[in-house]
């Protein structure tokens, strides 16, 4: 049962880690606004249109791969960070109409404001995305008690204590890795367009002056981030079953398990990399994979390690008893085996995305693409 | 209590509005897609550019409307866990998988081969894009499969066992959550009519064409794909509709009584045709359900049963409880009252057996699993203080069920009629009224969708899982304000989401049709 465990809070960091990479579509929107010529944002848009519902995609499946593995993280968070998850998912609905009909005759908002909801969708959702993640390392308030099903008057089970939400949307510490995944996903962004567009030296010019200075601006969030999550007091699980405060609790996971801490490093050193290649090699336009798999195995690393070494990846503040850990909040046996089976059938997935991306990227877009039958 | 009730009620109306809203836009994904492939393969096959020009035409709508079922998908599902959290863990161990396995099987699918579909024309081989367009279809298929297999479920709910230590329901048995009699006949109907209201979609808008006489030869043949993809699905899902009026009475009668306003059953029962129910009726009571009513003899037991002669029991009839024979059978069904005392004594052993589990009491533990066991099929029968708390609201099962079958009968005319005039009569297709009559018609194949789905959601309430967890239960600890707020939120968003979108489509139809297509 341990091994599932394991092998699914894996998967879920695995889809979060691609999920924050494929987050330079929400970066890329930021982007929109900046530009003032026309025919570049039309570029821009149309690049990122071809990917938003990858993007799109893999939250939805991360949601559901997260409901199926650990409900009771679906039922506590999500029931009870209400403010958050909406406001999320607010920021996806509008993004999903947006590409289609921002261009389209009769779309009655005006193409204006259809991007101004692109705009919505990738500052809030980068930044509220990250809010939700910082509290796997950070917790929140509220209690558990299953035995409640049994009180007919008052049958919920997991009660949040704090404004549903709203208080996690205001903790600094959640805030600044909600503000650095932003600044990751727009340097992600610049890297990708830089990738993917053929619209002159111009452009390419310009897009190497955001990688630079978003990258800059990232890179300095990150390691504040770094240093609070390293200083930071998590909750571990004792011998004894029991769920207590230990300080430096995340340090000593990179170190006790150093496969993580050596992926982080990793990780790390790849994006810097691809950013840095990027800003003293001109005509350097591959620093997207560096940075895209550096991100990987970075936030990959992350997320495993607020969920591994005896640690509560949702500790609760109010009470730590009730924190979730990946052995008290998991599907049964059974279904952890019956979805093992089926993620068998996640490499196929792979092999397919990865040959259509390659089909589809063989050539950069031109300004004369823009012209085909199907346009954003 | 009220401001659970209140919880309730909004977070009841939240996830309707949703649904039915996620519910425009699904059909016309599923019909179009299919008809979208058989179009492209004609082109694949005979090489004509007409058939290309055709195929491109009916990937713009597609492409215009399956960005709103995208938007409007993920709501339903984060709702599960934003607004029923109490439901999220208590079933979550079965519930769950369906919902991943749609995301890894069919979403990926879909998002990944619609890009080819809309910007891969000039990238990608024509076989490719061709197994994109397939591809894409078959996902949009394999979609509506998990999601219709996780809503089976909640209906007739298989192959699980509870598991008093962690206080929830975990899978046993995973062909019988998949592959439940309920969940075949589910995907069937629900696949089908999407088929059905996809061609309704490309007949009515060729008529528009037809009116504006400038692309005869576009609308003619998208009628003909249409009208065979449209013929088929309506009498399969007709025939769908047949096996899930059977299940519907095998798993849940009391679903049937609401559809047929019955509150007492007979053997031999007739089927209302068209009536209109007393309002003042109250389960009960002895007033007559019907004011007026047309009855077609034996009806529902030939229906329900495929027996003429069968017993169908009626909504006072099961809240009693039923005990006599029929056909040499002997019918039994447990009273309401009962299953409330069950519910309760469930509901008891569960907390007898979390106190010896604190208590580290072994023996206690085994005592009272034996006692929720015992018990357990009325375990949400608990929650009610009433036996009339489980009737579903009557009027509007009743009055949708009729909308959907008058409704199907009417479109199995309209694409026998369309069939006829488009290989034997074209001549009729001049004629303004026939061309308004079939643009008119997709209003009346959404109306009929729709009603389906009523007839669905409404006729199992009170039950979130039939028997086993009521809507007031599964719900999670918010304020009803804030439900509120995001229900209006969801009014306007969804509101200008449609409006854009049947501007967007109409623009685009009266674009084309001032245009020669195959030019």
């Amino acid at each position: 049962m341990e091994a599932l465990q394991i092998y699914w809070w894996a998967l879920i960091a695995l889809l979060g880690a691609l999920l924050v990479f494929l987050l330079f579509v929400q970066g890329g929107q930021t982007m929109l606004w900046s530009s003032r010529n026309e025919m570049a944002r039309n570029l821009m848009v149309n690049t990122l249109g071809r990917k938003w519902e990858l993007t799109f995609t893999t939250l939805v499946v991360f949601g559901g791969a997260f409901f199926a593995s650990f409900p009771l993280y679906y039922s506590t968070c999500f029931g009870g960070a209400y403010w958050l998850w909406m406001l999320i998912l607010l920021s996806f609905v509008l993004q999903a109409f947006s590409y289609e009909f921002r261009r389209k005759q009769g779309n009655i908002l005006g193409e204006k404001v259809y991007d101004a909801f692109l705009f919505f969708n990738g500052a809030i959702g980068c930044i509220m995305l990250g809010v939700a993640v910082g509290m796997l390392f950070f917790g929140a308030d509220f209690t558990v008690a299953k035995g409640n099903l049994t009180v007919g008057s008052n049958p919920v089970i997991s009660v949040w204590n704090g404004s549903h939400g709203l208080e996690a949307m205001t903790s600094w510490r959640n805030l600044l890795l909600g503000v650095t995944v932003l600044m990751l996903a727009r340097t992600l962004a610049a890297l990708y367009f830089m990738n993917s567009i053929d619209d002159g030296e111009a452009f390419q010019a310009r897009m190497r002056r955001s990688v630079m200075i978003n990258g800059a601006i990232f890179v300095v969030l990150f390691l504040g981030f770094a240093a609070v999550l390293l200083t930071a007091t998590g909750f571990g699980v004792t011998n004894d079953g029991s769920i207590v405060a230990v300080p430096y609790k995340f340090a000593d996971n990179f170190l006790e398990l150093w496969w993580l801490g050596a992926l982080l490093a990793l990780g790390v050193v790849m994006v810097l990399w691809g950013i840095v290649k990027t800003a003293i090699k001109p005509g350097y336009k591959q620093g997207i994979w560096w940075a895209g798999a550096g991100t990987v195995f970075t936030v990959f690393a992350l997320l495993c390690s607020a969920g591994y070494n005896n640690t509560a990846y949702l500790a609760s503040l109010t009470d730590p008893a009730s924190s979730l850990t990946i052995q008290n909040s998991s599907s049964s046996e059974f279904t952890l085996t019956v979805m093992t089976w089926v993620s068998g059938f996640v490499p196929v997935v792979v092999v397919y995305i990865a040959y259509v991306w390659y089909k589809m990227n063989a050539k950069p877009v031109t300004p004369r693409e823009l012209e085909s039958d199907h346009a954003y | 209590m009220n401001d659970l009730m209140s919880v309730v009620d909004w977070s009841r109306a939240q996830f309707a509005l949703t649904a039915m809203v996620h519910w425009l836009f699904v059909p016309l994904t599923i019909g179009l897609s299919l008809i979208v492939a058989v179009m492209e393969t004609k082109w694949y096959r005979t090489r004509d550019e007409k058939w290309l020009k055709i195929t491109k035409l009916w990937m713009k709508m597609f492409g215009i409307n399956f960005a709103c079922g995208v938007a409007t998908g993920i709501i339903l599902e984060f709702e599960f866990g934003t607004n029923w959290s109490n439901y999220s863990w208590f079933v979550g161990d079965i519930f769950g998988a369906p919902l991943a396995i749609e995301g890894i099987f069919a979403f990926f699918l879909e998002s990944t081969f619609i890009a080819v579909m809309f910007f891969g024309w000039k990238k990608v081989s024509r076989g490719f894009h061709l197994a994109a367009t397939w591809l894409t279809a078959l996902g949009v298929v394999l979609s509506a499969l998990w999601i219709l297999v996780a809503n089976a479920w909640m209906q007739y709910p298989a192959g699980m066992e509870f598991d008093p230590a962690q206080m929830r329901n975990v899978m046993a048995d995973f062909g019988e959550v998949a592959m439940s009699p309920v969940a075949v006949n589910k995907f069937f109907h629900t696949v089908l009519s999407g088929w059905v209201l996809g061609a309704v979609y490309v007949i009515g808008v060729s008529c528009y064409l037809l009116m504006k006489k400038r692309n005869r030869e576009v609308a003619v043949s998208s009628i003909k794909v249409a009208g065979w993809v449209g013929m088929a699905g309506i009498l399969l899902t007709m025939w769908t509709g047949d096996g899930s009026a059977v299940e519907v009475s095998r798993v849940q009668p009391m679903k049937l009584a609401a559809m047929e306003g019955l509150y007492r059953g007979e053997c031999g029962q007739g089927l209302v045709g068209v009536g209109i129910l007393n309002p003042d009726k109250k389960p009960g009571d002895d007033r007559d359900a019907m004011l007026w009513g047309f009855e077609i003899p034996k009806g529902l037991s030939i229906l329900a049963k495929h027996n003429p002669d069968a017993f169908v029991p009626g909504i006072d009839d099961l809240i009693d409880g039923i005990e006599l024979t029929a056909d040499g059978d002997t019918i039994h069904t447990v009273s309401y009252a009962e299953r409330i005392e069950a519910g309760k004594r469930a509901q008891t052993a569960l907390a007898d057996y979390e106190a010896a589990r604190k208590a580290g009491d072994d023996a206690a533990m085994a005592l009272a699993a034996e006692r929720i066991k015992a018990d357990y099929q009325y375990f949400g029968y608990g929650y009610l203080e009433s036996p009339y708390e489980a009737v579903p609201p009557v009027g509007l099962t009743f009055y949708a069920f009729r909308i959907m079958v008058m409704a199907g009968g009417y479109l199995l005319l309209f694409m026998a009629l369309a069939l006829f005039m488009v290989y034997r009569k074209q001549a009729w297709l001049d004629k303004k009224l026939v061309l308004l009559g079939g643009l008119a018609t997709i209003a009346i194949v959404w109306i009929c969708s729709e009603a389906g789905w009523v007839v669905a959601e409404v006729g199992r309430q009170p039950w979130v899982i039939q028997d086993l967890m009521p809507s007031r239960a599964a719900i999670s600890s918010i304020e009803s304000g804030s439900v509120q707020f995001t229900f209006w939120l969801f009014v306007v968003v969804f509101t200008l989401l449609l409006a854009a979108e049947v501007s967007i489509m109409v623009h685009e139809i009266k674009k084309e049709s001032k245009r020669n297509i195959l030019d």
